[in-house]
């Protein structure tokens, strides 16, 4: 039952990001020995082809339009449908991010099919492709098939493992023409707030903050040992209600889920809310001042202490342990 | 201005979730309108007084999401519908929703449709664009600002941190983040109206639809909870020792750094 499985490679600053080749990897599993085609859509992408096939696409296909530059929903929705023309597929697998969560129901929707959104696993289960996907932001799973029509997923961030990047690897890059109009929707400016470029769906360890932090300045400390670690910084309700940072930083279950290697919590208490987003990351890290706060429960390691003592020494420690392993 | 919003009965973010037989256990659990829907609603009712017009809350639910409804119009919404799907259909999907949304909405004369980006229990985001396409019109998802002006809209959108400045017209569906707005507690004036608002119930058959149009296109075969985590360990010490045997147990234990 072999399938032909087309994959969506995404861009950030120019490069295809990790989630991508994640996608390819589900995209091996979904097509059951068959063909896994990468799509690549903008206004100049092609040349990011060929890491597209060193990490396990067969081939790639490529849209480009000066329109296709940005991407909005429409143009993105004109370029892939005339590849899905093209190609007639039988699955179709996007990473879970701000442009995945955005393209898929509509193109589902042009299709009428199912869509499997924000898998965290794919498996294979007598003969049948099974997804594993989190419900209550994490507080359960469940698995689900398609019972009907195109195997269509989005696949969340960190969580399947790509394959081994090989440079030998050749397939067919060719493109497709889309004729790309009636945008109905404008992009006008973009205001960048991430200024580290980590994003927190896809970073490895996110530093996170909660009400123990106290201020806007609170968060410094964090900042400077997410830098050590090449992390990101998140923050707990709490905080954001406070006013300490931004809503777009929340962990949790009105928020976002993440699952990076590690996950350190500072001054989080670890209401049930905030648990739900990040209690499936591999490392819990807990760092309060309340031996009994709820997140040393779900913590592998956890020190009881002021963080404004903790984290700055942390930091040295960390930044001795870097140089270290040069 | 005519809009609608999108509205789920969802389980309380305080609840702790359960399975049993293979389905969640909803006995005893309070139920909210999923907190992203809130600001919909909540973008509305301003929307509202700001330009006039009319905000109908609808859900596809069962008896139960009532509750939920009336807390909108206890809110400030105008009207609420709710398209029983209990006794149709056993189980649905986005797909299932989503087309009965649109199918009740296709012959309506819509303006704006807002909805919440995700809900939290089965926590997708399809349905709102599903609806936008289904119906042929544009869609805006995550958005942290609206402005209407005539037919004009211009929307701030949040792109995993990142703010978009997007302009558009009306007709429009926009699914709605967090830091929207901040919505608004029913006073107990709203309470005592919400009951003499409209409440219209609907069946799949009041909208031409057969079992099968709706039928699910995906099916969940399993439900678990994840596994419960080993209690972990907290450090002793001197400050400077546990946070050197942090680094060491992280470097060489968890293998994370």
């Amino acid at each position: 039952m072999s399938k032909k499985v087309l994959v969506l490679g995404e861009t950030r600053a120019g490069q295809l990001r990790n989630v991508s080749f994640e996608a390819v990897a589900a995209g091996k599993t979904a097509a059951q020995g068959g063909e896994v085609i990468g799509v690549l859509i903008g206004d100049a992408v092609s040349s990011l082809a060929e890491e597209m096939i060193q990490h396990g696409a067969d081939r790639v296909l490529t849209v480009e339009d000066e329109k296709l530059g940005q991407y909005t929903s429409d143009g993105f929705a004109q370029a892939l449908m005339a590849v899905i023309e093209q190609e007639q597929p039988d699955g179709i697998l996007f990473g879970h991010t701000a442009l995945g969560k955005d393209l898929s129901p509509k193109i589902a929707a042009k299709l009428n099919t199912g869509l499997i959104s924000d898998a965290t696993a794919i498996n294979e289960e007598n003969g049948e492709i099974v997804f594993t996907r989190p419900i209550y932001s994490g507080k359960a799973f469940e698995k689900v098939v398609v019972e009907d029509g195109l195997l269509f997923a989005t696949v969340r961030p960190n969580n399947i493992e790509p394959l081994q990047k090989d440079e030998t690897r050749s397939g067919d890059v060719s493109s497709v023409s889309a004729s790309i109009k009636d945008l109905r929707t404008i992009i006008q400016d973009v205001v960048r707030k991430s200024t580290d470029g980590v994003d927190l769906s896809e970073a490895k360890v996110i530093i996170a903050g909660g009400r123990g932090v106290k201020s806007e300045e609170g968060f410094q400390p964090l900042k400077e040992l997410a830098d050590v670690l090449g992390g990101a910084v998140g923050a707990s309700r709490g905080a954001c209600d406070a006013d300490y940072c931004d809503y777009s930083l929340q962990i949790g279950q009105t928020g976002k889920v993440v699952t990076p290697d590690l996950y350190i919590a500072c001054g989080i208490s670890g209401a049930i809310q905030h648990l739900a987003g990040m209690s499936n990351s591999k490392v819990i890290v807990a760092i309060n001042k309340d031996p009994e706060a709820d997140i040393f429960k779900v913590a592998d390691y956890g020190i009881v202490g002021d963080l404004f003592e903790v984290i700055p020494m942390l930091t040295e420690e960390f930044k001795k342990v870097k140089a270290g392993s040069l | 201005m005519n809009m609608y919003v999108l509205l789920k009965r969802t389980f309380d973010t305080e609840e702790k979730i359960s399975i049993s037989g293979g389905r969640i256990q909803e006995d005893g659990a309070e139920f909210i309108i999923n907190p992203y829907d809130e600001y919909a609603v909540e973008e509305a009712i301003q929307l509202r007084d700001q330009h006039g017009g009319e905000v109908t809350v609808i859900t596809v639910g069962s008896d139960e999401s009532e509750k939920q409804l009336r807390t909108a119009l206890a809110m400030g919404a105008d009207k609420a519908v709710l398209i029983n799907s209990e006794e149709d259909l056993d189980d649905g999907d986005q797909y299932t929703t989503a087309k009965i949304l649109t199918e009740y909405l296709k012959d309506k004369e819509v303006d704006l449709i807002l909805a919440g980006n995700v809900a939290i229990d089965g926590g997708s985001g399809q349905v709102g664009p599903r609806v936008a396409e289904g119906l042929g019109i544009p869609y805006v998802t995550t958005i942290t600002d609206i402005e209407v002006n005539g037919s004009d809209v211009s929307v701030t959108r949040d792109v995993e941190g990142d703010s978009e400045k997007i302009k558009t017209s009306l007709p429009l569906l926009v699914t709605c983040q967090q830091g929207l707005n901040e919505p608004r507690y029913p006073s107990l004036p709203g309470i005592m109206k919400a009951k003499k608002k409209p409440l219209e119930e609907l069946e799949l058959d009041d909208l031409d639809l057969e079992e099968d149009d709706v039928a699910s296109k995906t099916k969940t075969i399993d439900m678990y909870m994840p596994p419960e985590k080993a209690a972990g360990r907290v450090l002793e010490g001197d400050l400077s020792d546990q946070v050197k045997e942090l680094a060491t147990l992280l470097r060489s234990e968890a293998k994370v750094i």
